[in-house]
């Protein structure tokens, strides 16, 4: 690992949490958010937590989050920066875009003015979209390398090893650095926010700059809840009702 | 494995929380679902305090967090430290237990009795959780009567010698150090009462954990003898003046544990929430049968006016003009209240209540001792009786 | 006559089974969209199963061969696809949301500078506009949208495009193709235990506290044994951060959406997250002691009782239709 000051940008996001009662606002198209809770995205956490690793390691640098969003993602910046973070800009737009690539130009272009980054982390998908994209299309706005999905890292003097799980097994990844890289469960064991973070974090900078994303390639037609499942039924008690199961998953449900 | 806790807010009161109070409420939620209930069901069971949880809450600043940054504290406001002691409790009251003792009892005394020297020798390793302490004021045969202690503390050549017992210690046998109050002079002067810094490894200090307990059962609750116990001259709390010293820190304490109270009933209410939609009888859920619709409303309607309680006390605390009185209040009203809630939660859950994987029956046995500590339920009434008819009736 | 591109996906040199339901679905919305399918296969040389590709509604398959591009390659492959569109006539562009697939659709939307709708469950078009509905707040709401960029780009759900079958055989088209492979190599893949992912088998037998211990997943394990190669065990949040199961192995919010023929919920009660994980599974069984677990609600089929008398009984059964 480099002794040299690093300098690594995180970009996070303000997501529902997912126990939240999902309820369709009435232009059928958008999560109302009436008592819905904000959180940062737990995979963006990871990410987080490994630039600030990586940073305490190095022994010197900056940490600078950066988020696309309405006003009150200022509070999600804020945890992060109670979390260790150095710094934090909030694009802050009323209308985060449908289209990750659109979301993807903002943070490339505001990376790029405030470059040259060591490290640039997501987090590998947003809880709330799952739209899986906005890493790998910043880095190709960037045209810096990028591994997805990482669960294991490794960096040495101007290269990296990452880990990332595929199906039946784990994938291992060399790349060059500088790169970006987006985080997955069990890349690290991220930090609660010390209650004296909470509190520096305030005195912390946070710069806010008002932007207007493009319409983008992707149109929000409607939100609807999903299908609903046929009732289902308790088919029988103990061992004994397993013949009756199978006969049922043969002839009725047709999947045996 | 249990869902996290979403909280209690039918008044919004969260709305009314600054950011930060929101912030800090949020990360203690989130440390007591990941580290404190997987476990504390089982501690129960077995009688055992979770140590290994110090650390833990050590780095999150847990202890002391309403005591200024420069003795390495998180120098929160007490709305904010209200809002831990609440969600601490929510967890356990045992565990809670720790945490007021060690804030408001342990540390609280040195910051406000002691000398700049005793202050950084002791706070920032306080707040570290690498020092311990236990708070001795309680004696066998004086718990509502303090004034009456007869541990006494003579001065000597070169410092003090302690002679007493103290009883119903929390953090007695884990401490290293103990704040022990003691009367200086003769036994009928409550006005000799001084507080002193004991080390618990002083040769004729001995801890011995008090057995047998139904209640807070993960916690340390012990005995404290002290015979001819030495100290030096610079063992004394300075500032400390009387009995009032000992107990300005029970208000600083029984203000936390007006919120902690809140914390173990919304525990409560939230399994028997959970529970009267889950658990089916007779075709439906139980909550559509109106005897239980009829406990919830109750529980949610008392968590609600405590949950008002607590904010405008943190508020009066944190504007400098709170009065031991307007605690005594709070105390009393929310951990009556969570006592009630939390046994009709045990009812409700019917024989599943009894078991220690659910919650009600454990915060139902630790709220009688709730009840009781801190200035008891009808020690409370009474202060409240003075403060309102200016007659005294406690003897 | 527009395309639709169906991007396939091979490992060691052979397809790999997603393939197929993307091709059925770029054949469903090819249909619609009166359009052709061409499959897109990336390798250092011919890869093996490209042949069956037509039967899935290949019209032509398209191999693009080139030295670095033997293993995935995420800027060689995302160049090369990237290339290939730009060459022209494709009116959507399709891809597996597999690991790979996630990781490579992105780069190639990015290149293209046009819109990408990930993890799509349903693809279709409508007036002529591709729409794609897509699963979001763990599933408890469907995101309908229209992709107005050209060409549409999308990634499928596996497990969700049943592959379909027709008596048809496309043309062939190799062109080698130099691409440089990039900055980012694969440089091993260290394989699982050998057994079947949880994301991709068609039966999903998982199991939760209700096991009691570790030890008591091999019951599981001989039930998915006895489906004869076709079944996986998975595994519930807590017993993986139990530290029991892999994290490979978790069916749930922070583990794998899963959404195999067959989902078997063993001595799971049913917590919101891990539902979300497995809720868009064709069937589910639920074989728990609690007859008021919440996962009873979700199940379509549930077995109440003890689950070490009924799995082992399970197992028996279904070795008896397999023999």
């Amino acid at each position: 690992m480099r002794n040299a000051a690093l300098r690594i940008a995180v970009c996070i996001k303000r997501v529902a949490d997912s126990e939240t009662r999902v309820r369709i606002a009435a232009d059928g198209r958008s999560l109302d958010e009436a008592g819905v809770k904000f959180i940062l995205n737990p995979y963006d956490e990871f990410a987080v937590e490994e630039a600030l690793q990586r940073k305490e390691k190095a022994g010197a640098g900056e940490v600078v989050v950066l988020a696309l969003g309405g006003p009150a993602a200022q509070e999600t910046i804020r945890t992060a920066l109670a979390m260790g973070a150095d710094r934090g800009i909030l694009l802050q737009t009323d209308r985060v875009p449908a289209d990750g690539l659109e979301t993807a130009k903002a943070l490339a272009a505001e990376l790029k003015a405030g470059g040259p980054w060591d490290l640039v982390l997501f987090g590998k998908i947003a809880i709330d979209d799952y739209n899986h994209q906005v890493g790998p299309m910043v880095a190709e706005l960037l045209d810096l390398p990028c591994v997805t999905a990482a669960a294991h890292l490794d960096l040495a003097d101007g290269n990296g090893t990452a880990e990332r799980e595929i199906e039946g097994g784990v994938e291992v990844v060399e790349f060059p650095l500088p790169a970006v890289i987006t985080a997955d469960k069990g890349l690290n064991e991220p930090r609660y926010p010390a209650l004296k973070g909470i509190m520096a974090a305030k005195k912390k900078p946070l710069e806010v700059k008002p932007i207007s994303p493009g319409a983008g390639g992707v149109e929000v037609l409607a939100m609807t809840p999903p299908p609903e499942r046929k009732e289902g039924r308790i088919v029988g008690e103990g061992a004994g009702a397993v013949p009756e199961l199978l006969r049922i998953l043969r002839e009725e449900a047709k999947v045996l | 494995m249990a869902a996290k806790f979403q909280g209690v807010d039918f008044y919004g009161v969260d709305g009314v929380l600054s950011e930060e109070e929101r912030a800090v409420r949020d990360t203690v939620r989130a440390w007591v679902d990941d580290n404190l209930l997987p476990i504390i069901g089982e501690h129960y069971v077995q009688g055992k305090f979770p140590k290994q949880l110090i650390p833990g809450m050590a780095e999150l600043g847990l202890f002391g967090a309403n005591l200024p940054e420069q003795y390495g504290c998180a120098g929160l406001n007490n709305v904010a430290y209200g809002l831990i002691m609440q969600e601490l409790e929510r967890g356990d009251s045992g565990v809670r237990s720790f945490a007021s003792v060690q804030g408001a009892l342990v540390m609280y005394p040195v910051f406000a009795f002691g000398s700049d020297e005793q202050k950084k020798r002791w706070l920032p390793e306080m707040a570290s959780g690498k020092v311990i302490g236990c708070f001795g004021l309680t004696e066998p045969d004086y718990g509502s009567n303090p004034g009456g202690m007869i541990t006494v503390a003579k001065e000597t050549k070169d410092g003090w010698v302690l002679n007493g017992a103290k009883m119903w210690i929390t953090n007695g046998s884990t401490a290293q150090v103990a704040v022990i109050w003691a009367k200086t002079g003769a036994l009928e002067d409550q006005n000799s009462i001084r507080g002193f810094l004991v080390p618990t490894d002083a040769k004729g200090f001995s801890a011995k954990d008090q057995k047998g307990k139904l209640s807070l059962r993960a916690s340390d609750t012990s005995e404290l003898v002290l015979q001819d116990v030495r100290v030096p001259k610079d063992a004394i709390l300075p500032k400390s003046a009387g009995l009032k010293s000992p107990l300005m820190c029970l208000t600083q304490a029984r203000y936390g544990i007006a919120w902690g109270a809140v914390g173990a009933a919304m525990a409560c209410y939230d399994e028997a929430v959970s529970y009267s939609k889950n658990r089916v009888m007779f075709g439906k859920p139980i909550g559509g049968f109106q005897l239980q619709q009829a406990r919830l409303a109750e529980m949610l309607t008392e968590i609600t006016k405590a949950q008002l309680l607590c904010l405008q006390l943190g508020r009066l605390k944190d504007a400098g003009t709170m009065t031991p009185q307007q605690v005594s209040l709070a105390k009393r009203n929310n951990v009556s209240i969570a006592t009630d809630v939390a046994r009709e939660t045990r009812r409700l859950l019917g024989a599943n209540g009894i078991l220690a994987e659910y919650q009600a029956m454990r915060h139902l046995a630790n709220l009688e001792s709730v009840y009781t500590y801190e200035g008891t339920h009808d020690i409370h009434t009474l202060v409240l009786g003075q403060e309102i008819t200016g007659i005294n009736a406690f003897n | 006559m527009s395309a639709v591109l169906a991007v396939t996906e091979q490992r060691g040199g052979a397809l790999r089974k997603v393939s197929h339901e993307v091709v059925t679905g770029a054949r469903r919305l090819a249909d619609q969209l009166g359009a052709t399918v061409d499959a897109l296969v990336l390798g250092a040389g011919p890869v093996s199963g490209s042949d069956r590709l037509g039967a899935f509604g290949a019209d032509k398959v398209v191999t693009l061969t080139g030295a670095g591009l033997g293993a995935y390659a995420p800027e060689g492959y995302a160049r090369a696809i990237a290339d290939r569109v730009k060459a022209g006539g494709y009116a959507a562009v399709l891809f597996a949301a597999s690991a790979t697939g996630k990781d490579l659709a992105p780069r190639v939307a990015a290149k293209l500078s046009v819109g990408l709708a990930a993890d799509v469950t349903d693809v279709a078009a409508e007036g002529g506009a591709v729409i794609a509905s897509r699963p979001v707040y763990a599933g408890k709401a469907i995101l309908k949208v229209k992709l107005t960029g050209q060409p549409a780009l999308v990634s499928l759900r596996p497990n969700v495009f049943t592959p379909v079958e027709r008596p048809k055989a496309g043309a062939a088209e190799m062109a080698a193709v130099s691409v440089a492979p990039g900055r980012v190599t694969v440089k091993d893949v260290k394989a699982a235990t050998g057994s079947l992912d949880v994301g991709e088998a068609p039966v999903v037998i998982s199991g939760g506290r209700g096991l009691k211990e570790p030890a008591n997943f091999k019951l599981l394990e001989d039930l998915a044994k006895a489906f004869g190669g076709r079944a996986a065990v998975g595994a519930s949040r807590a017993v993986v951060d139990a530290g029991w199961r892999p994290h490979a192995d978790q069916v749930g919010q922070t583990g794998k959406t899963v959404s195999p023929t067959l989902y078997i919920a063993v001595g799971i009660s049913g917590a919101i997250q891990h539902l979300a994980g497995m809720r868009t599974s064709k069937v589910i069984v639920a074989i728990n002691k609690d007859k008021d677990a919440p996962i009873f609600k979700v199940a379509d089929y549930g077995v109440v009782g003890d689950l070490f008398e009924i799995v082992p009984r399970l197992s028996e059964e279904i070795a008896k239709l397999h023999a």
